[in-house]
């Protein structure tokens, strides 16, 4: 803040903002400039640019925002249980299915989803085989739900049956639940779509000795506080969504001791305890949740722009807007992932962009955290670098900056969270989503792993959307 | 004839470096057109009107860039393509090679620039307003170089920047100089006493250069935009700068510079003007100095004598010669001697539009009938740009000329076919010329002219005619350009420099008069 008379005064420290050859001669006279890489608002959509003027300051989304945020950052989760979905999911019912991503009916499904839903109805006895499964589909009898709609999610296919265990992770500041499968480790597995023998008969061990046993621990313990695994695992080079090294060794540490003080004989404990151990993916089937529980607390806050919800489904990509209804989704066709393959396959071999993970980078974890996990780099290709500059970015959309989850090569500076629909179309720059990808043909499994934005279109509709509720005239603007 | 039209979607370029990247492609043997811009209505039509239109191009949006080129062969548009698209990218590696990541918003800016004071904004003009907007919110003055900015919007930025006390300097403010360091276009002068606020960019720069060459300074020089003293906007920031300057201790005289104003804003400006204990120079160009003296200013009637005067309430002593020194007159009767009986008329071809005026009554002073494209008076209207007749001044800076092209200040070659068209014609008795240097400026305005100028004397020469060319360059011995080296390219040719824009059109004046 400067009025005219210190102007005079100070020495002056210009933004240029547009043609780069003024900052060029201000570097030349030794004036301190810094060149704003300036493009047209809202990809120059005039309409969209008079929807962000309007709300631009606007005292109750600023309010409305805030609000949101404090509430996500409060939430707390808690892995409280294991149990059947149709236990304790409300709205689970035993002919219902629940998948990854907005909402979609059964012949538009991407192959891994349709694989493992096939998979899902072998698993529960409602089919034998893959022609019984797709028969009983296309006669209607199964309902297909998004996970999201549920307090669920899922990675991948995000495939949730009725007699599936799933997580139950209790957000014990507000008291919602959120509910995540097991994750079943790489390879042939049903969320890439395979529903072979061996991928049954695993989903099988894992209702019938895994979750059993992982129930009597939880039921000793207090609870395992998930928020503080994915603040420490943050610190360890995880970003607990494709790295979860760190975050499954913590979570192993912490669930030992209670294993040890169930009744389990030596063998089986054995079995369970290895199980973890084997799979150094095993936080990101609980890293999900407890980022589920806590955006959910965040929504439905009248006119908030925070995003609570980026989700695919392998040919959509669907955001939630906490301003807006539960169920209404902007959904746009999803991108391909940009990356790294595994050996033997290339970029016609992958689906579209898929799975409820992206609700990490909705929490501010995952791509959001990348430059504080320089091992993930690898894996996805590029350079530490560019994913410090991806973490950097990231705070020009959002709303805020989490103090729990701090990135220590950022200084540990928190970080950015409350991704806002406003500054997503001002600035033009999508979120960053760091991800596997998926063979786009079902039971293959994943065949890399890379770089992936949201659709522009998704954000812009809905902002139309919010002006439509909130804007001049709007319904309950 | 071989051509590829591409498309590149979402690749937001800005119009000066496109338009400079233009430029360099033409030098490119073989190459017969050459565009690389975004696709906008106008850029379109473009493609249209030569030939390059693809459905691809119809169906771009103003956020892709297109890239056409058109050659004589396949290799030769490859070669070109290749040549582009390497600038576009070795520009953005450079951008961030020199420290940090590039910025893409306001409040990253902030953040990397926490002391941030004054932003220069200067992207298309339909985005330009909001831009200051956000800027002013943030506390920091706007410098706005956008043109295209309605004038409700200056209006309400104006009026925020009041409220706020924050300079909105512009829209289509093309020059100032605060804190000693040049914004946009401006030359680099010495340090003084004069305060500065005006309407108008080449106007500013040439009161600047004139006080610097006659070895006095400036404190600040506040640019306002050309719409300051328009009866919507009422000399807001004129009326602001003048209130800073009175209470800048620095600032001994203020001078204050503007093409006519409305009258009820000349009202204005001259009651702030009365309560001034400063002295002011008000330069209000062709109006009567009776309003101003009365408000116990001192009035100029054009832009050396504004310089003139504020350097004189510095220094009282300052002796200055004001009419043309011998050695211009006698080079004007020489030159004299070798016109042609058709040989009759002044034809200016400015780049700086105040230039221009200040050109115009002086030439009109010295009792000549003149039509300009600048001109405000019904009879010395152009009614045509593009047909030159009777003594003619044209800023080629003027909308007409400038579609689509760089600003002749960015470069001046957009002048060059004007300079031959004018050597053909047999009326044209001496071409009268400025060259503008200073930051914002061409790196070597007269280096890119001179192959015209030559031409221009051959042309006249082959008809057996002899051209005399008249110029002035607008810079001082400190700027980038080499003052020095500027004006030796043009004597080599025999060019006449003149040392201020005055003198340059009064040598033009007296080689015509006395033909007459």
């Amino acid at each position: 803040m400067s009025n005219i008379q210190d102007l005079f005064k100070e020495k002056l420290h210009v933004i240029n903002i547009g043609t780069s050859t003024f900052k060029d001669d201000l570097d030349l006279q030794g004036t301190e400039a810094i060149q704003l890489d300036w493009q047209p608002p809202a990809g120059g959509n005039m309409e969209l640019i008079n929807a962000l003027d309007y709300f631009q300051d606007n005292e109750r989304v600023v309010n409305a925002n805030k609000e949101a945020i404090s509430r996500i950052k409060a939430a707390h989760p808690f892995l409280v249980d294991i149990d059947l979905a149709k236990n304790v999911i409300p709205g689970m019912h035993s002919n219902m299915i629940l998948h990854a991503g907005p909402p979609i009916a059964w012949e538009n499904m991407a192959g891994p989803v349709q694989g493992a839903i096939i998979g899902a109805l072998i698993y529960e006895g409602l089919a034998n085989n893959e022609e019984e499964a797709k028969a009983l589909v296309v006669k209607g009898e199964i309902e297909f739900s998004p996970c999201h709609e549920l307090s669920a999610v899922g990675p991948m296919a995000g495939i949730v049956s009725p007699s599936m265990p799933v997580h139950v992770v209790e957000n014990r500041t507000h008291g919602n639940k959120a509910y995540c499968t097991v994750n079943e480790g790489l390879g042939k597995v049903l969320r890439f779509g395979a529903f072979s023998e061996d991928v049954i008969h695993r989903l099988k061990w894992i209702k019938d000795v895994y979750a059993k046993a992982l129930k009597k621990a939880l039921a000793l313990s207090d609870g395992i506080d998930l928020k503080s695994i994915t603040a420490q695992a943050l610190h360890m080079g995880d970003e607990c969504h494709n790295r979860n090294k760190a975050s499954t060794s913590l979570f192993y540490r912490d669930i030992t001791d209670y294993f040890l003080q169930t009744d389990l004989d030596k063998e089986q404990l054995r079995e369970v305890m290895q199980f973890i151990k084997n799979n150094e993916h095993y936080y990101l089937n609980l890293s999900m949740p407890a980022c589920k529980a806590s955006l959910d607390a965040g929504h439905g806050i009248p006119y908030s722009t925070v995003v609570t919800t980026m989700a695919r489904n392998g040919v959509e990509f669907g955001i939630r807007i906490s301003g807006l209804g539960e169920q209404e989704w902007f959904t746009a066709p999803a991108n391909f992932v940009k990356g790294l393959f595994f050996p033997g396959f290339s970029e016609d071999d992958a689906a579209p962009d898929l799975g409820d993970s992206a609700i990490t980078e909705t929490m501010g974890i995952g791509g959001f955290a990348m430059g504080g996990s320089p091992a993930i780099v690898q894996f996805v290709g590029g350079e530490v670098a560019d994913a410090i500059h991806y973490s950097e970015q990231m705070y020009d959309i959002t709303v805020s900056e989490n103090s729990n989850y701090s990135i220590p090569t950022l200084d540990f500076r928190g970080t950015a969270f409350g991704i806002d629909v406003l500054k997503v179309i001002e600035t033009g720059i999508l979120p960053v989503i760091n991800t596997g990808m998926a063979s786009k043909v079902a039971g293959v499994g994943q065949i890399g792993a890379g770089i992936v934005h949201p659709p522009k279109e998704c954000f812009e509709k809905g902002l139309m959307r919010f002006y439509e509720v909130y804007g001049e005239g709007g319904i309950n603007g | 004839m071989a051509s590829i039209v591409k498309v590149e979607a979402n690749a937001y370029h800005d119009s000066v470096t496109l338009m400079s990247l233009s430029g360099k492609i033409k030098k490119y043997d073989g190459v017969e057109q050459a565009v690389v811009s975004m696709a906008t209505q106008m850029n379109k039509e473009l493609l249209n009107n030569i030939g390059l239109m693809t459905q691809e191009v119809q169906a771009a949006t103003e956020n892709d860039l297109i890239i056409a080129v058109k050659a004589v062969t396949d290799e030769r548009v490859e070669e070109v393509i290749g040549f582009i698209e390497s600038e576009l990218t070795a520009k953005k590696s450079k951008k961030e090679k020199n420290g940090n990541q590039p910025v893409k918003t306001i409040h990253a800016a902030i953040n990397a620039m926490p002391e941030a004071n004054m932003a220069i904004i200067s992207v298309p003009g339909e985005y330009a307003a909001r831009e200051a907007r956000q800027v002013l919110k943030q506390g920091i003055h706007v410098m706005l170089f956008s043109d295209n900015v309605s004038i409700e919007d200056e209006k309400s930025l104006k009026e925020l920047g009041r409220e706020k006390g924050l300079f909105v300097m512009g829209p289509d403010c093309g020059t100032a100089i605060i804190n000693h360091s040049g914004l946009c276009f401006a030359n680099k002068v010495s340090e003084g006493e004069i305060g500065l606020v005006a309407a108008s960019g080449t106007g500013l720069q040439e009161v600047t250069v004139q006080i610097d060459k006659l070895g006095y300074g400036i404190t600040q020089a506040i640019g306002t935009g050309g719409r300051d003293l328009h009866e919507e906007i009422g000399g807001i920031m004129m009326l602001q700068g003048l209130k800073a300057l009175e209470a800048d201790e620095k600032t001994k005289v203020i001078t204050l510079i503007s093409k006519p104003p409305a009258p009820k804003v000349q009202e204005k400006i001259l009651a702030e003007v009365k309560k001034c204990q400063k002295p002011v120079v008000v330069c209000f160009l062709d109006r009567d100095a009776h309003a101003v003296e009365e408000a116990g200013a001192i009035f100029s009637p054009t832009l050396i004598d504004a310089a003139r005067k504020a350097v004189k309430l510095v220094d009282p002593e300052k002796e200055m010669d004001t009419e043309i020194d011998e050695a211009a007159s006698n080079w004007v009767k020489a030159e004299q001697k070798k016109l042609a009986d058709s040989q009759q008329y002044i034809r200016g071809l400015f780049c700086g539009g105040t230039l221009t005026s200040e050109a115009l009554s002086l030439i009109r002073d010295a009792g000549l009938k003149v039509k300009s494209n600048v001109a405000k008076k019904q009879a010395e209207k152009l009614s045509e740009v593009h047909t030159t007749t009777g003594h003619t001044l044209l800023d080629l800076g003027d909308d007409e000329f400038t579609k689509g092209k760089p600003h002749p200040m960015i470069d001046p070659t957009l002048r060059n076919e004007r300079i031959v068209a004018e050597a053909k014609d047999p009326e044209t008795a001496v071409l009268l010329l400025d060259f503008e240097l200073g930051y914002g400026s061409h790196e070597d305005p007269v280096g890119v002219s001179l192959e015209s100028l030559q031409e221009a004397k051959q042309i006249a020469a082959q008809a057996g005619r002899h051209l005399p060319i008249v110029a002035y360059i607008c810079g001082t011995s400190k700027d980038k350009q080499d003052y020095q080296q500027q004006e030796r390219k043009l004597e080599a040719i025999g060019v006449r420099v003149a040392d201020s824009n005055e003198m340059a059109t009064k040598i033009a004046t007296m080689l015509v008069k006395e033909v007459n």
